[in-house]
Parts: C-alpha cells; sequence; structure tokens
C-alpha cells in the first residue's frame, strides 16, 4: 500500500501534527520544555529531510496514498526531487529560525509561539509533498491560519493592522483558490495532480477553454502567494511589521507559491499544452515589473526592515524570471536560485532583527552605537552582499545561471539589463543603509540600559545567524552538486511519464 | 435552474468584492462572509445541477449527482468558519489596540517606528 519508504513518506507532516498539540496541552506553562521538544522535533525534521531526499535523488518517484484507496478516489502524497529539495530547505530554515526566536527571547513575547511554529511547519512540509490540487488548497490553509498567528505574535497596534490586511489578503486568494479549483475541477473531472496531467493533454483542443480559465485563476492565486506585481501589495507591510524570526520563516512562503507554479505549470498544465501559453506569457512581464519594483524599493526605503521586505520581493522577481518559460535550464536556475534567495532573505531579516532589538528602531539616520556592533556590521555586510548576489556568496552564481538560462528565449535583452542595472540599485541602496547604521553609528550617546532582558542567550541568536550567513557559503563551494541536482530535478519535471507510472499505473494492493 | 444559480452567485459575488473594498475591517469582514458563500456555491455547482438524484452508487439507478463537489464545499465551509473567526478575532484585536477599524496602516508605517514599539527591552 505504501510504496517503498513505507510510512515514513507521511512522517514530516505527522512529525509537527503530533508535536504541535502536545506543546499546546503539555507545554504551554513550561516554555523551558516546549523550547527542548519543539527543538528537537525540528531537528528530527531536518533529519528526515535530509534522508527523503536521499532517497528521492535517485530520481525514483515515491507514492503515499492516504487510507490506501486507489488514486484518482483517494488522497496521495509523492515524492519527487522537487519535493524533497523544498522539503529539505523548509527544515533547515526552521531549526535556524527556531534557535534564533529561542535565543533572541523573541519566543516568550506571546502564547504559543512553539506551537504555532509546528503548525506552520506541517502546513508547509504537507503543501510540498501532496499530490492532490484541493489537498494542495487545504495545506495552504493550514499553513496560512499559523503564519496569521505568528505574523500577530507579540502584538503591538500597527503589527496587527498589518496583520488584517495580510490575512484578508490571504482569505480573498484562498476563495480565489477554490474557485480555481472547481473550475477545473467542472473542465477534467479530477483533482489528482498526474491524474489531472493526464487528462488535460488528452481534451479535445476545441473544448479547452474553461481549462484555461481555470489554469489562469491557479496562476493568480500563486502569484498572490509569490507576491508577483501586481498582486505584490501584502508584502512590504506584512515583512517589516513581523517580528523579526517570523520574517525570516516567512521567506520560504513567498517560495510555497513558486512550488506551485513550477509543480503546475510544467507537469499538469504543461507550455505548449491545451491549457495555452496565457500563463507564460503573462509570468515574464510581471517578474520583469517585481524586479524593478523591489529593488526600487530597497533603494527608496527609510528602515531596514522595510529595505529587507522589498529585497524579498525583488528576488521573488529574480526567481520568476528563471522558470517564466519554463524551459529545463530556467527552472533549475530558479531551483538553484530558490535556496539561496530563502536562505539570504531569513539572514538579512535575522539581521535587521538583531539590530532593531539593540537599537531601538530600524530607521537610515545616524544612531546610537551598539553592543557587539563590529560582529553585527560584519553580518550586515555579508547578508548584504548574499542578497545583491555578489561573489563570494552563492548569489552570484545563481543570477549568472538566471541569465545564462534566458538566452535563446527572444526576451535576453531584458533580462540581462533588469537583472544587472537593479543589481546596482539594490547595492546602492544597501550601502546606504550600511553607512547609516553601521558607520554613523555613535553620533548620538548610547541609551543607558543594561543588556536585554529579553534576550538570555544572545550568543545563540548571533550564532543561529552566521549559521545562515555559512549555509550561503556552503552552497557556493557545493555549487556543482547542487546544480546537478536541479538539473536532474528540472529533467524530472519536464518528463510526466515517470509519474503516471508511479502514481496511476502501480497501484497493486490498493482498495 | 442554471440561470438562477449562475446569477446568484454573480450577484453575490459582486456585492463582496464591493464590501471587500471598503476601508473599515467589518464591511470587510462581512465581504469575505459573503464571497465564500459564492465561492462555496460555485463549488457545489461544478459537479452540475442534478435534481433528485442520489449521491452514492445504489442498485437500479441511473443518474447520480457527483458527491465529490459536495464532499470539497464541506471542506471549504469548516475552514472558511475557521478562518472567519480568526478574521473577526484579529480584527477586534487591532480595533483595540489601534483605537479604530480602519483596515490601511496609520502614516508612522514606513518609518521603521513600527518595530520600535515592540522591540522587548529596547528602549
Amino acid at each position: 500500500m505504501t510504496g517503498a519508504l513505507g510510512h515514513w513518506l507521511i512522517a514530516p507532516v505527522l512529525l509537527p501534527a503530533v508535536v504541535g498539540p502536545l506543546i499546546i496541552l503539555w507545554m504551554s506553562e513550561d516554555l523551558l520544555l516546549a523550547r527542548v521538544f519543539s527543538l528537537c522535533a525540528t531537528a528530527a525534521q531536518l533529519v528526515l529531510a535530509a534522508w527523503l531526499l536521499a532517497q528521492a535523488a535517485g530520481g525514483e518517484i515515491f507514492v503515499y496514498r492516504l487510507g490506501n484507496w486507489q488514486v484518482p478516489f483517494g488522497i496521495a502524497l509523492m515524492l519527487d526531487r522537487l519535493s524533497a529539495l523544498m522539503l529539505l530547505l523548509t527544515a533547515a530554515l526552521a531549526l535556524l529560525v527556531q534557535l534564533y526566536a529561542i535565543g533572541s527571547g523573541w519566543d516568550r513575547r506571546g502564547a504559543h509561539f512553539h506551537a504555532l511554529f509546528q503548525f506552520q511547519l506541517m502546513g508547509l512540509t504537507g503543501a510540498f509533498l501532496t499530490g492532490d490540487a484541493f489537498n494542495l488548497f487545504v495545506f495552504f490553509e493550514v499553513l496560512l491560519i499559523a503564519s496569521y498567528g505568528l505574523m500577530a505574535h507579540g502584538g503591538g497596534g500597527m503589527r496587527l493592522r498589518a496583520s488584517i490586511q495580510y490575512v484578508i489578503t490571504n482569505l480573498a486568494g484562498s476563495a480565489l483558490f477554490l474557485a480555481a479549483l472547481g473550475t477545473i475541477y467542472a473542465a477534467t473531472g479530477t483533482l489528482n495532480m498526474v491524474d489531472l496531467a493526464q487528462r488535460t493533454a488528452a481534451l479535445p483542443a476545441d473544448q479547452t477553454a474553461l481549462l484555461r480559465v481555470g489554469a489562469v485563476l491557479l496562476m493568480l492565486v500563486f502569484a498572490i502567494k509569490a507576491a508577483l506585481v501586481p498582486l505584490h501589495f501584502w508584502l512590504p507591510a506584512t515583512y517589516a511589521n513581523a517580528p523579526g524570526p517570523v520574517a525570516a520563516l516567512f521567506s520560504i512562503m513567498t517560495k510555497v507559491g513558486l512550488y506551485g507554479i513550477e509543480r503546475f505549470y510544467t507537469l499538469v498544465f504543461p507550455p505548449g499544452g491545451n491549457a495555452g501559453t496565457l500563463v507564460a506569457d503573462l509570468l515574464l512581464p510581471a517578474a520583469v515589473a517585481t524586479l524593478v519594483l523591489g529593488q526600487a524599493g530597497v533603494m527608496g526605503s527609510r528602515d531596514l526592515g522595510r529595505m529587507a521586505s522589498w529585497a524579498a520581493l525583488a528576488s521573488v522577481g529574480t526567481l520568476t524570471l528563471a522558470v517564466a518559460r519554463f524551459t529545463p535550464q530556467g527552472i533549475s536556475a530558479g531551483l538553484f536560485y530558490l535556496i539561496h534567495s530563502t536562505l539570504a532573505t531569513a539572514a538579512l531579516f535575522l539581521v535587521a532583527d538583531l539590530i532593531a532589538r539593540r537599537r531601538g528602531s530600524l530607521r537610515l539616520v545616524p544612531g546610537p552605537s551598539i553592543p557587539q556592533g563590529g560582529l553585527i556590521a560584519v553580518f550586515l555586510m555579508a547578508a548584504g552582499v548574499a542578497i545583491v548576489g555578489l561573489p563570494p556568496l552563492s548569489g552570484f552564481l545563481g543570477k549568472i545561471a538566471v541569465l545564462k538560462a534566458s538566452t535563446g528565449t527572444g526576451w535576453t535583452v531584458a533580462v540581462w539589463t533588469a537583472v544587472l542595472m537593479t543589481s546596482l540599485m539594490a547595492i546602492v541602496g544597501l550601502a546606504r543603509a550600511g553607512s547609516a547604521i553601521v558607520w554613523s553609528a555613535g553620533a548620538t550617546p548610547p541609551p543607558a540600559r543594561a543588556a536585554d532582558p529579553a534576550a538570555p542567550a544572545e550568543w545563540l541568536a548571533l550564532a543561529a545567524t552566521g549559521a545562515m550567513l555559512a549555509g550561503l557559503a556552503v552552497l557556493t563551494l557545493a555549487a556543482g552538486p547542487v546544480m546537478r541536482f536541479t538539473d536532474a530535478t528540472a529533467a524530472q519535471l519536464s518528463d510526466p511519464a515517470p509519474y503516471v507510472e508511479a502514481v496511476l499505473v502501480r497501484q497493486e494492493g490498493a482498495k | 435552474m442554471e440561470m438562477l444559480v449562475a446569477s446568484a452567485i454573480g450577484i453575490m459575488t459582486a456585492a463582496a468584492v464591493y464590501l471587500i473594498l471598503r476601508r473599515r475591517t467589518f464591511a470587510v469582514v462581512l465581504g469575505m462572509t459573503m464571497l465564500s458563500y459564492a465561492i462555496n456555491l460555485f463549488l457545489f455547482a461544478t459537479g452540475r445541477l442534478v435534481r433528485g438524484a442520489p449521491p452514492v452508487l445504489a442498485d437500479g439507478v441511473a443518474t447520480y449527482t457527483d458527491p465529490l463537489p459536495q464532499a470539497l464545499v464541506l471542506t471549504a465551509i469548516v475552514i472558511g468558519f475557521g478562518m472567519t473567526a480568526v478574521v473577526v478575532v484579529m480584527a477586534l484585536g487591532a480595533f483595540v489596540e489601534g483605537g479604530d477599524d480602519r483596515i490601511d496602516l496609520p502614516p508612522g508605517d514606513g518609518d521603521g517606528r513600527a518595530n520600535a514599539g515592540d522591540t522587548g527591552g529596547a528602549p
């Protein structure tokens, strides 16, 4: 019933689903116990994700049929290279962010941080593993509900205002998601992704109108999640007002939208297929606009948190630029840049939080000098180098891959101009932030106060930020193997036959 | 019947979009609720409209109605309830903290002052 991996395939979803409620029921009074328990669960998640990646790296597609129901009728989980990669990235990011939240004392500023964190992980892993479109919607809701709680963590008037905007945008997005799924179901009669791919391909060419509407609606849903221009308005205020570690964790949330795009528009609605080319036609101009607007925002921000949010938006633009043509080279480059930009954005948010907790504000005006200022200046420099994509951190490799993938697509000039010009804009913006925060430090006398009482283990917060940046350095060194893996992932996505074989054909023992 | 259902969904969606574009959270929450009703009806209709037919396989029955959209709607209704509760609580929190129920951010946003008030031990 369960294929080669047995029940281990569902373990990444079950683990946080069990740990989260246990933390609420048993440990809501005991923060230490909750921290240890939750940290162990996330570490186990990381080990599990690494093991699953090792299994999926060979190219086999693993399927887990829930309740052992035959596939088009029951829900199936599906592990291929893409989902395994996203699982590992999520788990690694989550572990570092959680260490930071514990070290900085953010997790004690409101109730149930660790439980919400585990629910968030459950939603993310479920969304990456599921092979059913409606189940994807359900896991989106799980991760969104948890993210609403995390976003409002710690309270405060401005943060709650920003949370409301975030919640309402995403509720509207969910409504659109349901409308898209309904349309696709009405056109094809199935919601399993692989079955959908088969039936879409088999649809007579004169009956695809409804399907094309559904495909574009679904595209809009993923564009809201990924914050593509012009559906990006929720992102800057949300990320800038979220607690620092939560904003860092949210750097994977825009990537969920991109994961959806990569999954659906390669496997289910392949370019040149029955679903039409409207999606690919819309995606590239939107990506260029996102990139330009994001980096313009980096240049024009008046505080570092807002600047990091715009940088996150710009990284979505670069990523979409790579993916937009749905060529294997583009998808491979996009996946490499996805790993890089998730870690780089998260690192920038963590550094911004380190500064905010010492300096009191992130405004780009001369301020007091801060404790551990030298180390934090180095961190800020490294995070800036990473997010702009300068050597020696992995961003420049990602950007080169994106530029190379664009050659011969007819959009070469536009892509090269956009990427290179906006990189310069980002350098100017981040250099301004660095000089205002680091070089002008000490212009006003430091406030007389003892060490932050809410941060008992500041070394842990610093170590987590450092580890995030070190991860980027490792990604540079290991770029060869990682790019071979992303190449293999892109190749796997562009060939639906093994998916059909694994999900629909090999069903011995199913009810 | 198709005409009736389709225009009902259309009118509800239009009213919902109008309400969502208002500037006060109360109207927006009402709009979200109405939108989820419209979407639920739409989902229900995606299995085609069939009158008086059973949704389960049984002997001696020739026409069936599609049971899957009904299951989908049930899931969507449950999630919609939960989401409405969440957004009401958060809107209430923002109203109590901020003093009014406007949905746009006050002018302090973007100046770096937003996060200054809640940095825990920071001054």
